[in-house]
């Protein structure tokens, strides 16, 4: 698989405070790529240099396999955590500006927009001044800035904050109808709950230092820990309970006189789950037989857990 | 390349199209031209306030030397008791009232003489008296000893002494004022050039970090190359701002030329006529026009082109300068008010350069004081050119000097703008607090 960008052992420090402690990424081309941490844990700092606002101390900073150079500015578009437009520009006039800096043509710039602006029905907004807008219309007009140039690479930082529930989901179409074009993504947020429907690949970053990495199907195997969730149509939901946990590890289980309605966690440390079905069946119907799967956000506080506990 | 002409073309037009920019132009030429008039006005009131004195003579050594002129009048009162006198002038409202006793002498006459006043009397009026007392006492001095009434009125004579360089330029009295105040004038203008436009600079920056947009443009374009087109950008609409003004203000000042009746062929005639004139000639009467003549003849003979020229190498470079720092300012706070105690810093050798210019270039343009000043780079924008007025090279500012200045201030100039990129840089992506002096050095060396 191509890599869109590298980082080979990227550290920055302010003064004694370390930002980024020898990070490195690898980011496919094509996919949308979650780069997760807490709030000051060095991801805005990395992509700050990934946009060349800041060097790193030390390390490189492949794109597309060439060392990052300036020329690639104009194949990355960013949308900073802290954005904003210029507040007495008119909407028009200040996107065409800040396309043109992105090395857009005027003619080529003012089509473009133009197909963005219908997209998102807001034509009407170009003659009025960015003060007159809501925060979530502003939004809309930072987010069409952000992708018209077309780059190859597109970084988000924390892009559904400011958006109603709507919107978030209409800029979440967005984000995925550019990636079947194939942009390639960054997507640095700290709320995991975004991450699950929208990346293929994370990258968690804690105290300066990459703490976890990787496609987020093999990640969620990795963490998964066998446990089954069951549920059993039953009368006598206390017997079978104590007569499985002789032969099993049970945990969180619940019953239900009034329903017949019995769940359980089981986790399966030796045999395998089609004996345990067997079992189970032989006591009473089964309703549901589920394995849970951690979500991201279970992951990344079991990892800095650890990594706590661990340091 | 292409995005710094954005850039600047962004600034200029945010400047040039804001509301309080386009008020402040049309509205600042109106207030000078009114200032002018009420200045006239005011000046015109003072003058017509004649200063009324009455003389009571009971002396025969005066008779005819009380002579009303523009400012002060004389009126002779005789045969009256001293106090019905004193009254009279009191009740009629007259500044004061001058008493010459009879004597059998002068010098008794000017002893006992009084000057009755409502207050004391101001300096000019008391000096005007003492002057006509002193003339007749030296008259009368020097006849004892042989010297005739019409020998006294040739001594009298006025004497005026003439000032040449060593090349034999001649100099023209007066001359180095109008010179230094020209000079000051250009100085002056710089220094409010840098404080407005130095202001926009830090506010401007001061925007874009609290619409939080810096980031998004920097993602595009380097740090530098915003400052610097900010800086541009807005000493252009500055430059526009300027250019209208002079329009205006000409426009202006014609139609008050035409509106109050002053006859402006009268200049031109002095001109023409200045051609002929010749300086050795001019001090001898006296006479107020053959002066204004010889002035404005100096005044072509400033040397406009070279003055004019190191004006703008000057103000490009002290403007460039002070906005730099004006845009690290303007990184390193969160908002205006945090900009305070940056910003005093660097008003203050602004400040310093105007007072030590007015005060200490208009007595001796080439003193020590003023050379210095007009060396440090960050005084000799303004020092400089206040110096420059009274000409280059021989009798006027040695050449060494303009190009160790101008070499300083461009070495300052790469120095600052390192520096202030340097902060500017760091701090637009600070947001929270207001940093120290301390913090500014630390930034430096990220």
């Amino acid at each position: 698989m191509n890599h869109i960008l590298v980082t080979k052992e990227v550290s920055k420090s302010y003064g004694d405070y370390t930002a980024l402690n020898k990070i490195s990424l690898e980011i496919p081309e094509n996919s949308i790529y979650g780069l997760l941490g807490p709030n000051g844990a060095g991801k805005t700092s990395l992509i700050r240099i990934i946009n060349q606002i800041t060097h790193p101390d030390s390390g490189e900073v492949f794109f597309n396999g060439e060392l990052l150079n300036p020329n690639h500015i104009a194949m990355i578009g960013y949308l900073p955590e802290e954005r904003g437009l210029y507040k007495s520009m008119k909407v028009g006039e200040q996107a065409l500006y800040l396309a043109q800096l992105k090395g857009m043509s005027k003619t080529e710039a003012q089509k473009k927009l133009k197909y963005w602006f219908d997209r998102f029905e807001i034509g009407d907004w170009w003659n009025k001044k960015v003060q007159e807008l809501s925060k979530g219309m502003a939004q809309k007009v930072q987010f069409i800035v952000t992708v018209l140039h077309e780059p190859k690479l597109l970084i988000f930082d924390e892009p559904f904050s400011g958006f109603d529930p709507i919107n978030a989901n209409i800029i979440k179409d967005e984000i995925l109808e550019l990636k079947k074009k194939g942009t390639s993504i960054i997507f640095s947020t700290h709320r995991m709950e975004s991450v699950e429907e929208l990346c293929e690949h994370i990258a968690l970053i804690y105290q300066s230092e990459k703490i976890l990495d990787g496609r987020l199907t093999d990640i969620k195997r990795e963490y998964k820990k066998n446990i089954f969730e069951v549920g059993m149509q039953t009368s006598n939901g206390l017997e079978i309970v104590s007569d499985l946990k002789n032969h099993f590890t049970i945990s969180e289980e619940s019953f239900d006189a009034i329903e017949n309605q019995l769940n359980f966690n089981l986790q399966i440390v030796s045999k395998t789950s089609r004996e345990i079905l067997t079992h189970l069946a032989s006591k009473a119907p089964i309703n549901h037989f589920l394995e849970k799967i951690p979500t991201a956000n279970d992951i990344f506080i079991e990892t800095i857990q650890n990594k706590g506990s661990n340091g | 390349m292409d995005k710094l002409l954005l850039i600047i073309k962004r600034e200029y037009l945010a400047k040039v199209r804001n509301k309080s920019f386009v008020i402040m132009t049309f509205l600042s030429p109106l207030l000078m031209v009114a200032m002018v008039v009420l200045i006239a006005f005011l000046t015109k009131l003072n003058d017509s306030e004649k200063q009324i004195i009455t003389v009571l003579n009971e002396s025969d050594f005066f008779s005819n030397e009380f002579v009303t002129t523009e400012t002060t009048s004389y009126i002779n009162l005789k045969d009256l008791p001293l106090d019905v006198a004193i009254d009279s002038t009191e009740n009629m409202g007259y500044y004061g009232m001058l008493h010459i006793p009879e004597a059998s002498n002068i010098e008794d006459v000017a002893i006992k003489t009084f000057f009755y006043t409502k207050e004391a009397p101001s300096t000019t009026v008391l000096e005007k008296l003492e002057s006509i007392f002193k003339t007749r006492l030296e008259q009368d001095r020097l006849y004892e000893i042989g010297v005739s009434k019409q020998q006294f009125a040739t001594i009298q004579e006025p004497y005026t002494m003439q000032t040449a360089t060593f090349s034999g330029e001649l100099n023209v009295k007066g001359f180095n004022e109008i010179k230094a105040f020209i000079g000051g004038g250009f100085g002056y203008l710089i220094m409010m050039f840098i404080i407005i436009y130095g202001g926009f600079v830090m506010r401007s920056v001061i925007e874009e970090k609290t619409s939080r947009i810096i980031e998004v443009i920097i993602s595009s374009v380097k740090p530098f190359q915003l400052m610097m087109g900010k800086i541009i950008g807005t000493s252009l609409a500055g430059i526009t701002q300027f250019a209208i003004w002079i329009i205006s203000a000409s426009i202006l000042l014609t139609a008050v030329v035409f509106f109050f009746d002053i006859d402006p062929s009268s200049f031109d005639a002095a001109n023409q006529m200045g051609v002929q004139a010749v300086p050795a000639a001019m001090p001898s009467v006296g006479m107020v026009n053959e002066k204004i003549i010889a002035l404005g003849m100096e005044v072509y003979k400033i040397p406009w082109v070279m003055l004019i020229s190191f004006f703008i190498v000057y103000f490009l470079l002290g403007y460039l300068i002070y906005s730099s720092i004006y845009a690290a300012i303007g990184a390193a706070v969160d908002n205006e008010t945090d900009t305070q105690q940056f910003v005093f810093p660097v008003i203050m050798p602004l400040m310093l350069a105007i007072y030590v210019g007015f005060f200490s270039v208009f007595n001796n343009p080439h003193g020590p004081t003023a050379v210095a000043f007009s060396l440090f780079p960050l005084t000799s924008p303004i020092v400089m050119l206040m110096r420059l007025s009274s000409g280059l090279g021989e009798g006027g500012v040695p050449i060494w000097q303009l190009v160790v200045s101008i070499l300083l201030l461009i070495i300052t100039f790469i120095g600052i703008v390192w520096f202030a990129a340097k902060i500017y840089r760091i701090g637009i992506l600070m947001y929270g607090k207001k940093p120290s002096y301390k913090e500014l050095y630390k930034w430096l060396k990220y």
